[in-house]
Protein backbone atom coordinates (compact mmCIF):
# COMPACT_ATOMS: atom_id res chain seq x y z
CA UNK A 1 0.00 0.00 0.00
CA UNK A 2 2.46 2.12 1.02
CA UNK A 3 4.36 1.62 -2.14
CA UNK A 4 1.45 2.98 -4.29
CA UNK A 5 0.86 5.70 -2.39
CA UNK A 6 4.06 6.98 -3.38
CA UNK A 7 4.40 5.36 -6.83
CA UNK A 8 4.24 8.25 -9.19
CA UNK A 9 5.77 11.46 -7.03
CA UNK A 10 5.75 13.56 -9.85
CA UNK A 11 1.77 13.11 -10.62
CA UNK A 12 1.39 14.02 -7.05
CA UNK A 13 3.69 17.29 -7.35
CA UNK A 14 1.10 17.82 -10.66
CA UNK A 15 -1.92 17.28 -8.70
CA UNK A 16 -0.74 19.16 -5.64
CA UNK A 17 0.17 22.55 -7.96
CA UNK A 18 -2.51 22.73 -9.91
CA UNK A 19 -4.72 22.34 -6.54
CA UNK A 20 -3.30 25.48 -5.08
CA UNK A 21 -3.75 27.17 -8.29
CA UNK A 22 -7.25 26.48 -8.86
CA UNK A 23 -7.72 28.24 -4.72
CA UNK A 24 -4.97 30.80 -5.49
CA UNK A 25 -3.89 30.19 -1.80
CA UNK A 26 -0.44 28.34 -0.06
CA UNK A 27 -1.83 28.30 3.09
CA UNK A 28 -1.40 25.21 5.22
CA UNK A 29 -4.77 23.61 5.09
CA UNK A 30 -4.96 23.94 1.55
CA UNK A 31 -1.69 22.27 0.86
CA UNK A 32 -2.20 19.30 3.19
CA UNK A 33 -5.49 18.91 0.96
CA UNK A 34 -3.26 19.03 -1.95
CA UNK A 35 -1.48 16.83 -1.09
CA UNK A 36 -3.78 14.22 -0.04
CA UNK A 37 -5.17 14.42 -3.34
CA UNK A 38 -1.97 14.19 -5.16
CA UNK A 39 -1.15 11.04 -3.30
CA UNK A 40 -4.80 9.76 -3.83
CA UNK A 41 -4.38 9.78 -7.58
CA UNK A 42 -0.96 8.07 -7.19
CA UNK A 43 -3.01 5.31 -5.81
CA UNK A 44 -5.70 5.39 -8.47
CA UNK A 45 -3.39 5.61 -11.15
CA UNK A 46 -1.55 2.66 -9.91
CA UNK A 47 -4.24 0.48 -10.16
CA UNK A 48 -4.60 0.55 -14.28
CA UNK A 49 -0.60 -0.33 -13.84
CA UNK A 50 0.50 1.58 -16.51
CA UNK A 51 3.96 1.06 -18.14
CA UNK A 52 6.98 2.45 -16.71
CA UNK A 53 8.10 6.37 -17.69
CA UNK A 54 11.14 7.07 -18.44
CA UNK A 55 10.94 10.94 -19.74
CA UNK A 56 14.53 12.30 -18.67
CA UNK A 57 16.70 15.57 -20.35
CA UNK A 58 14.69 18.70 -18.91
CA UNK A 59 16.73 20.79 -21.27
CA UNK A 60 15.04 18.38 -23.96
CA UNK A 61 11.70 18.89 -22.83
CA UNK A 62 11.98 22.92 -22.79
CA UNK A 63 13.44 22.86 -26.16
CA UNK A 64 10.87 20.72 -27.48
CA UNK A 65 7.91 22.73 -25.88
CA UNK A 66 9.58 26.08 -27.04
CA UNK A 67 10.07 24.37 -30.51
CA UNK A 68 6.52 23.46 -30.32
CA UNK A 69 5.22 27.02 -29.46
CA UNK A 70 6.98 28.35 -32.46
CA UNK A 71 5.42 25.88 -34.66
CA UNK A 72 1.57 26.59 -33.35
CA UNK A 73 1.79 30.25 -33.85
CA UNK A 74 3.23 29.42 -37.56
CA UNK A 75 0.94 27.08 -38.55
CA UNK A 76 -2.27 29.46 -37.37
CA UNK A 77 -1.04 32.10 -39.30
CA UNK A 78 -0.84 29.46 -42.17
CA UNK A 79 -4.33 27.92 -41.67
CA UNK A 80 -5.55 31.37 -41.17
CA UNK A 81 -4.46 32.64 -44.78
CA UNK A 82 -5.78 29.27 -46.23
CA UNK A 83 -9.45 29.85 -44.16
CA UNK A 84 -9.16 33.24 -46.10
CA UNK A 85 -7.94 32.50 -49.18
CA UNK A 86 -10.51 31.62 -52.74
CA UNK A 87 -11.84 28.05 -52.44
CA UNK A 88 -10.30 26.89 -55.54
CA UNK A 89 -6.65 26.77 -54.06
CA UNK A 90 -7.29 24.16 -51.39
CA UNK A 91 -5.95 20.87 -51.20
CA UNK A 92 -5.96 18.63 -48.63
CA UNK A 93 -5.63 15.05 -48.04
CA UNK A 94 -4.50 11.88 -46.41
CA UNK A 95 -1.24 10.68 -46.12
CA UNK A 96 1.28 7.75 -44.51
CA UNK A 97 3.99 8.30 -43.06
CA UNK A 98 6.47 5.85 -41.07
CA UNK A 99 7.51 5.84 -37.63
CA UNK A 100 10.71 5.34 -36.34
CA UNK A 101 9.31 5.59 -32.25
CA UNK A 102 7.68 3.02 -30.57
CA UNK A 103 7.74 4.18 -27.18
CA UNK A 104 4.35 4.86 -26.18
CA UNK A 105 4.27 7.78 -23.78
CA UNK A 106 6.24 9.13 -27.12
CA UNK A 107 3.66 8.33 -29.81
CA UNK A 108 0.50 10.30 -26.99
CA UNK A 109 3.11 13.05 -27.15
CA UNK A 110 3.32 13.20 -30.85
CA UNK A 111 0.06 12.49 -31.71
CA UNK A 112 -1.21 15.43 -29.17
CA UNK A 113 1.31 17.90 -30.99
CA UNK A 114 0.64 16.67 -34.66
CA UNK A 115 -3.10 17.66 -33.61
CA UNK A 116 -2.92 20.65 -31.07
CA UNK A 117 -0.68 21.82 -34.23
CA UNK A 118 -3.46 23.97 -36.91
CA UNK A 119 -3.22 22.23 -40.46
CA UNK A 120 -2.38 18.10 -39.18
CA UNK A 121 -4.28 15.45 -37.68
CA UNK A 122 -3.38 12.69 -36.12
CA UNK A 123 -5.78 9.62 -37.27
CA UNK A 124 -5.02 6.39 -36.77
CA UNK A 125 -1.57 4.29 -36.01
CA UNK A 126 -0.75 0.61 -36.58
CA UNK A 127 1.84 -0.88 -33.83
CA UNK A 128 2.13 -3.41 -36.27
CA UNK A 129 3.64 -1.72 -38.70
CA UNK A 130 4.50 1.26 -37.61
CA UNK A 131 2.42 3.33 -40.38
CA UNK A 132 0.98 6.83 -38.93
CA UNK A 133 -2.21 7.81 -40.77
CA UNK A 134 -1.78 11.57 -40.81
CA UNK A 135 -4.83 14.32 -42.35
CA UNK A 136 -3.36 17.48 -43.66
CA UNK A 137 -4.90 20.58 -44.44
CA UNK A 138 -2.49 22.06 -46.86
CA UNK A 139 -1.13 18.91 -49.17
CA UNK A 140 1.45 20.21 -51.30
CA UNK A 141 4.23 18.77 -50.69
CA UNK A 142 4.34 15.14 -49.38
CA UNK A 143 8.01 14.96 -48.37
CA UNK A 144 7.84 18.31 -46.52
CA UNK A 145 5.17 17.09 -43.98
CA UNK A 146 7.05 13.90 -43.94
CA UNK A 147 10.21 15.72 -42.32
CA UNK A 148 8.55 18.16 -40.34
CA UNK A 149 7.15 14.92 -38.73
CA UNK A 150 10.80 13.09 -38.70
CA UNK A 151 12.12 16.61 -36.84
CA UNK A 152 9.67 16.28 -33.90
CA UNK A 153 10.94 12.13 -33.57
CA UNK A 154 14.16 12.86 -33.23
CA UNK A 155 13.17 15.55 -30.70
CA UNK A 156 11.30 12.89 -29.01
CA UNK A 157 13.60 10.30 -28.89
CA UNK A 158 16.22 12.69 -27.16
CA UNK A 159 13.30 13.15 -24.36
CA UNK A 160 11.76 8.94 -24.17
CA UNK A 161 15.08 6.85 -24.29
CA UNK B 1 -17.52 48.55 -15.12
CA UNK B 2 -16.12 49.06 -12.15
CA UNK B 3 -12.67 47.02 -13.24
CA UNK B 4 -11.86 49.42 -15.88
CA UNK B 5 -10.86 51.99 -14.44
CA UNK B 6 -7.46 51.59 -12.58
CA UNK B 7 -5.23 50.65 -15.42
CA UNK B 8 -2.12 52.18 -16.29
CA UNK B 9 -2.36 53.11 -20.41
CA UNK B 10 0.50 50.35 -21.58
CA UNK B 11 -1.21 48.01 -19.86
CA UNK B 12 -4.46 48.81 -21.53
CA UNK B 13 -3.01 48.41 -24.98
CA UNK B 14 -1.54 45.31 -24.52
CA UNK B 15 -5.11 43.69 -23.05
CA UNK B 16 -6.51 45.29 -26.16
CA UNK B 17 -3.95 43.46 -28.37
CA UNK B 18 -4.39 40.29 -26.59
CA UNK B 19 -8.22 40.38 -26.48
CA UNK B 20 -8.17 41.22 -29.89
CA UNK B 21 -5.89 38.96 -31.42
CA UNK B 22 -7.62 35.99 -29.84
CA UNK B 23 -10.97 36.83 -31.01
CA UNK B 24 -9.85 37.49 -34.43
CA UNK B 25 -8.25 34.10 -34.48
CA UNK B 26 -11.66 32.10 -33.11
CA UNK B 27 -13.57 33.85 -35.37
CA UNK B 28 -11.20 32.79 -38.50
CA UNK B 29 -11.10 29.57 -37.21
CA UNK B 30 -14.77 29.47 -36.83
CA UNK B 31 -15.39 31.16 -40.38
CA UNK B 32 -12.85 27.46 -41.75
CA UNK B 33 -15.76 26.06 -40.35
CA UNK B 34 -18.27 27.30 -42.40
CA UNK B 35 -16.70 27.23 -45.64
CA UNK B 36 -14.67 24.19 -45.92
CA UNK B 37 -16.71 21.70 -47.68
CA UNK B 38 -15.84 18.64 -46.51
CA UNK B 39 -15.87 17.35 -43.05
CA UNK B 40 -12.36 16.32 -43.00
CA UNK B 41 -11.47 19.65 -44.04
CA UNK B 42 -13.45 21.88 -41.25
CA UNK B 43 -11.66 19.68 -38.72
CA UNK B 44 -9.04 21.69 -38.83
CA UNK B 45 -10.92 24.82 -38.30
CA UNK B 46 -11.70 24.51 -34.56
CA UNK B 47 -7.84 24.30 -33.35
CA UNK B 48 -7.38 27.57 -34.54
CA UNK B 49 -9.45 28.94 -31.82
CA UNK B 50 -7.98 26.31 -29.35
CA UNK B 51 -4.72 27.26 -29.46
CA UNK B 52 -3.73 30.78 -30.22
CA UNK B 53 -7.26 32.12 -29.54
CA UNK B 54 -7.63 30.55 -26.31
CA UNK B 55 -4.10 31.77 -25.49
CA UNK B 56 -4.60 35.67 -26.45
CA UNK B 57 -8.18 35.88 -24.56
CA UNK B 58 -6.17 33.60 -21.50
CA UNK B 59 -3.11 36.27 -21.72
CA UNK B 60 -5.40 39.52 -21.93
CA UNK B 61 -7.30 37.73 -18.56
CA UNK B 62 -4.15 37.16 -16.83
CA UNK B 63 -2.41 40.64 -17.83
CA UNK B 64 -5.79 42.70 -16.46
CA UNK B 65 -5.88 40.64 -13.33
CA UNK B 66 -2.09 41.14 -12.15
CA UNK B 67 -2.01 44.83 -12.81
CA UNK B 68 -5.41 45.45 -11.38
CA UNK B 69 -5.54 43.45 -8.18
CA UNK B 70 -1.27 44.00 -7.75
CA UNK B 71 -0.61 40.42 -7.63
CA UNK B 72 0.33 37.86 -10.60
CA UNK B 73 -2.79 35.77 -11.11
CA UNK B 74 -1.88 32.62 -12.95
CA UNK B 75 -5.02 30.40 -12.53
CA UNK B 76 -6.03 31.03 -16.26
CA UNK B 77 -2.83 28.24 -16.92
CA UNK B 78 -5.29 25.91 -16.12
CA UNK B 79 -8.18 26.40 -18.72
CA UNK B 80 -5.32 26.55 -21.19
CA UNK B 81 -3.77 23.19 -19.64
CA UNK B 82 -7.27 22.07 -20.45
CA UNK B 83 -7.89 22.92 -23.74
CA UNK B 84 -4.38 22.01 -24.92
CA UNK B 85 -5.22 18.26 -23.60
CA UNK B 86 -8.34 17.53 -24.80
CA UNK B 87 -8.96 19.06 -27.93
CA UNK B 88 -6.18 17.03 -29.57
CA UNK B 89 -8.27 13.37 -27.38
CA UNK B 90 -11.61 15.01 -28.76
CA UNK B 91 -10.21 15.71 -32.62
CA UNK B 92 -8.88 12.89 -33.01
CA UNK B 93 -12.00 10.51 -31.70
CA UNK B 94 -14.30 12.92 -33.80
CA UNK B 95 -12.35 11.85 -37.08
CA UNK B 96 -12.00 8.30 -36.27
CA UNK B 97 -15.61 7.93 -35.79
CA UNK B 98 -16.58 9.81 -39.06
CA UNK B 99 -13.94 7.87 -41.14
CA UNK B 100 -15.60 4.77 -39.54
CA UNK B 101 -18.67 6.35 -40.68
CA UNK B 102 -18.01 6.78 -43.76
CA UNK B 103 -16.12 3.57 -44.49
CA UNK B 104 -19.40 1.43 -42.99
CA UNK B 105 -21.61 3.63 -46.15
CA UNK B 106 -18.87 2.42 -48.74
CA UNK B 107 -16.82 5.47 -49.42
CA UNK B 108 -13.87 3.06 -50.42
CA UNK B 109 -10.89 6.05 -51.44
CA UNK B 110 -10.88 6.68 -47.59
CA UNK B 111 -8.13 5.03 -45.69
CA UNK B 112 -8.72 1.93 -43.22
CA UNK B 113 -9.24 2.98 -39.52
CA UNK B 114 -9.72 -0.14 -38.33
CA UNK B 115 -7.07 -0.86 -34.97
CA UNK B 116 -5.33 -3.78 -34.61
CA UNK B 117 -8.36 -5.01 -31.51
CA UNK B 118 -10.78 -5.12 -34.20
CA UNK B 119 -9.51 -7.87 -36.27
CA UNK C 1 -8.16 57.10 -21.94
CA UNK C 2 -7.31 53.77 -20.49
CA UNK C 3 -11.21 52.94 -20.01
CA UNK C 4 -11.94 54.10 -23.44
CA UNK C 5 -9.31 51.64 -24.93
CA UNK C 6 -10.17 49.08 -23.25
CA UNK C 7 -13.81 49.18 -23.45
CA UNK C 8 -13.94 49.65 -26.71
CA UNK C 9 -11.61 46.77 -27.44
CA UNK C 10 -13.47 44.23 -25.39
CA UNK C 11 -16.89 45.10 -27.22
CA UNK C 12 -15.41 44.54 -30.48
CA UNK C 13 -13.96 41.25 -29.36
CA UNK C 14 -17.09 40.40 -28.07
CA UNK C 15 -18.62 41.12 -31.37
CA UNK C 16 -15.83 39.07 -33.33
CA UNK C 17 -16.59 36.08 -30.51
CA UNK C 18 -20.52 36.55 -30.98
CA UNK C 19 -20.28 36.14 -34.67
CA UNK C 20 -18.16 32.83 -33.94
CA UNK C 21 -20.27 31.47 -32.31
CA UNK C 22 -22.89 32.41 -35.16
CA UNK C 23 -20.41 30.20 -37.44
CA UNK C 24 -20.70 27.39 -35.11
CA UNK C 25 -24.33 27.49 -34.65
CA UNK C 26 -25.06 27.43 -38.32
CA UNK C 27 -22.93 24.24 -38.55
CA UNK C 28 -25.05 22.95 -35.95
CA UNK C 29 -28.26 23.54 -37.59
CA UNK C 30 -26.84 22.90 -41.20
CA UNK C 31 -24.79 19.57 -40.66
CA UNK C 32 -25.08 18.02 -42.99
CA UNK C 33 -24.00 14.98 -40.78
CA UNK C 34 -23.82 14.20 -37.57
CA UNK C 35 -19.72 14.33 -36.97
CA UNK C 36 -19.93 17.90 -38.25
CA UNK C 37 -22.95 19.06 -35.86
CA UNK C 38 -20.60 17.36 -32.73
CA UNK C 39 -17.90 19.50 -34.47
CA UNK C 40 -20.12 22.79 -34.53
CA UNK C 41 -20.64 21.83 -30.94
CA UNK C 42 -16.80 21.33 -29.86
CA UNK C 43 -16.59 24.79 -31.14
CA UNK C 44 -19.48 26.38 -29.05
CA UNK C 45 -18.05 25.25 -26.84
CA UNK C 46 -14.32 26.55 -26.95
CA UNK C 47 -15.91 30.13 -28.11
CA UNK C 48 -18.41 30.63 -25.17
CA UNK C 49 -15.40 29.56 -22.84
CA UNK C 50 -13.48 32.82 -24.54
CA UNK C 51 -16.61 35.07 -24.32
CA UNK C 52 -17.19 34.05 -20.34
CA UNK C 53 -13.65 35.51 -20.28
CA UNK C 54 -14.08 38.54 -21.57
CA UNK C 55 -16.52 39.43 -19.69
CA UNK C 56 -14.63 38.59 -16.28
CA UNK C 57 -12.26 41.40 -17.74
CA UNK C 58 -15.10 43.50 -18.31
CA UNK C 59 -16.57 43.41 -14.66
CA UNK C 60 -13.30 42.42 -13.15
CA UNK C 61 -14.85 39.78 -10.77
CA UNK C 62 -13.79 35.65 -10.36
CA UNK C 63 -17.02 34.22 -11.03
CA UNK C 64 -16.76 34.19 -14.82
CA UNK C 65 -13.35 32.55 -14.78
CA UNK C 66 -14.89 29.80 -12.30
CA UNK C 67 -17.76 29.68 -15.44
CA UNK C 68 -15.16 29.11 -18.06
CA UNK C 69 -13.33 26.25 -16.12
CA UNK C 70 -16.81 23.98 -15.81
CA UNK C 71 -17.12 24.71 -19.37
CA UNK C 72 -13.62 23.86 -20.57
CA UNK C 73 -13.71 20.46 -18.16
CA UNK C 74 -17.79 19.74 -19.58
CA UNK C 75 -17.19 20.18 -23.21
CA UNK C 76 -14.42 17.87 -23.39
CA UNK C 77 -16.86 15.25 -21.73
CA UNK C 78 -20.24 15.54 -23.59
CA UNK C 79 -17.97 15.63 -26.61
CA UNK C 80 -16.17 12.98 -26.31
CA UNK C 81 -19.41 11.09 -25.54
CA UNK C 82 -20.81 11.98 -28.44
CA UNK C 83 -17.56 11.00 -30.55
CA UNK C 84 -17.48 7.96 -28.97
CA UNK C 85 -21.50 7.07 -29.46
CA UNK C 86 -21.05 7.89 -33.55
CA UNK C 87 -18.23 5.12 -33.59
CA UNK C 88 -19.91 2.40 -31.47
CA UNK C 89 -23.57 3.47 -30.94
CA UNK C 90 -22.85 3.07 -27.13
CA UNK C 91 -21.10 5.67 -24.70
CA UNK C 92 -19.41 3.20 -22.13
CA UNK C 93 -18.33 -0.23 -23.71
Amino acid sequence: MMARVFAYPRLSVFVLIVWLTLNQSISPGQIIIGTALGLFAAVTLSALQQPGLRAGNPVAILRLVGFVGLEIVRSNIAVARIVLRPRAERRSGFLTIKLEIDDPYALTVLACILTATPGSLWVNYDPRTGLLLLHVLDLIDEAEWASIVAGYEARLKEIFR
Amino acid sequence: MSGLTDLPLWAAILVSIFVLAGSAMTLIGALGLLRFRTFYERVHAPTLGASLGTVGVLAASMLFFSVTRERVVVHEVLIFLFITMTTPVTLMLLTRSALYRDRAEGQDDLPDVRSVEDR
Amino acid sequence: MSLVILSWSITIAQVMLGLACACATSRILAGPRAQDRILGLDTLYVTIMLVLLTFGIRSGTNIFFEAALVIAVLGFVGTVALAKFLMRGEVIE
